[in-house]
């Protein structure tokens, strides 16, 4: 079944104009790293900032509510420059490890994201003890730090 | 500086980085993930700037709390990109892109430094201010669009299609230097 799907993707018109494109994979991989540098940035400043760094004086709630909409903006655009990418090359991921880690960890880092940890930044800072925004913060970076490590990754085997 | 390339390339230190399995996606991993730390809180300090995000912070207090962080962030990075350089020097050296880059890197420095010998020194009679002078937003504009062109051009170093050891035109030839790359 996987493997069928697989194939398929093989077979898109999005996999031949890639493969057959001396550049399209370099830029659409550019774009690609210039939204992690983004998705990087909207994360981390909220995460820093319930492990008590970075912007200390401003409420989580504060710092959690500039980031999101440059959140979903980046994450927009790393879907929308990482699915051509996985077109282009399906069968390599298909039998790449690390992309099987990364799938699985992105899964994970977006329904986390999207639901305990906005749960818990769009909250009043007194509603949750310090331990639980640490606690929040901690399992975000460690899924998403496993989605980019991972993604690096799969650029290495193979 | 092709010779120093050519130098460099022959010590036990770069050819044991080059060949290793596991050091050199090591080091090139850490480069590539800093950049979430590094220029992604640039890139907040920026659109501070620029007045498109955080308007109710003080610039003074965005650029206190992250400044840290970036510094961290940047020496890991040039750390990190000195050992990638350093295990593949003359193909480096003879890259367009690294050259581009570097050209870059030296620009978004120079805006640094006119940014904080200039407009810095007014800050508190903007600080507040939800949009920031026009010379305060070229900057953190200048930034932004710098350091995109820095990890585009950096990303670019991968690729050969501008590679001495093949042919190329009078442009490249003269840009890369190729003249000096060592023949086989």
């Amino acid at each position: 079944m996987v493997q069928q799907f697989f194939i398929w993707c093989e077979q898109t018109a999005v996999h031949d104009a890639i493969a057959n494109s001396l550049w399209a994979f370099a830029v659409i991989e550019s774009i690609h790293l210039l939204a992690l540098a983004a998705i990087g940035g909207a994360v981390l400043m909220v995460d820093m900032r319930m492990l008590g760094m970075g912007l200390r004086r401003q409420s989580i709630q504060e710092v959690a509510r500039s980031a999101y909409p440059w959140l979903v903006g980046s994450l927009v655009v790393m879907l929308a420059t990482g699915i051509p990418l996985f077109l282009s090359e399906p069968t390599k991921c298909y039998y790449s490890y690390p992309f099987w880690v990364k799938m699985t960890a992105l899964a994970l880092a977006i329904a986390y994201t999207f639901t305990i940890r906005r749960m818990v930044t769009r909250s009043d800072d007194s509603r949750f003890r310090p331990i639980v925004h640490k606690l929040t913060a901690l399992v975000s970076l460690s899924l998403w730090f496993t989605v980019g490590a991972a993604g690096r990754w799969i650029g290495f085997s193979g | 500086m092709s010779a120093f390339a050519q130098w460099l390339a022959a010590t036990s230190g770069s050819i044991a980085l080059h060949e290793s399995l596991y050091m050199y996606p090591l080091v090139e991993s850490i480069h590539v993930l800093t950049l979430c730390v590094f220029v992604g809180l640039a890139s907040v300090l920026d659109l501070r700037l620029m007045g498109i995000t955080l308007k109710r912070v003080p610039v003074s207090e965005v650029a206190r709390r992250l400044l840290p962080w970036m510094i961290g962030g940047f020496t890991v990075m040039v750390i990190t990109g000195s050992m990638l350089f350093y295990a593949i020097p003359i193909r480096s050296y003879h890259s367009l892109w690294f050259r581009l880059k570097m050209i870059m890197l030296v620009l978004a420095g120079l805006n640094a430094w006119v940014f904080h010998a200039r407009v810095w020194r007014s800050v508190t009679t903007w600080d507040l201010d939800p949009v920031t002078p026009k010379p305060a937003r070229l900057a953190g504009a200048a930034s932004l669009v710098l350091w995109a062109c820095i990890i585009v051009t950096g990303r670019m170093i991968a690729y050969n299609w501008f590679d001495c050891d093949k042919p190329q035109s009078s442009f490249v030839v003269w840009a890369a230097g190729c003249d000096a790359y060592p023949k086989r």
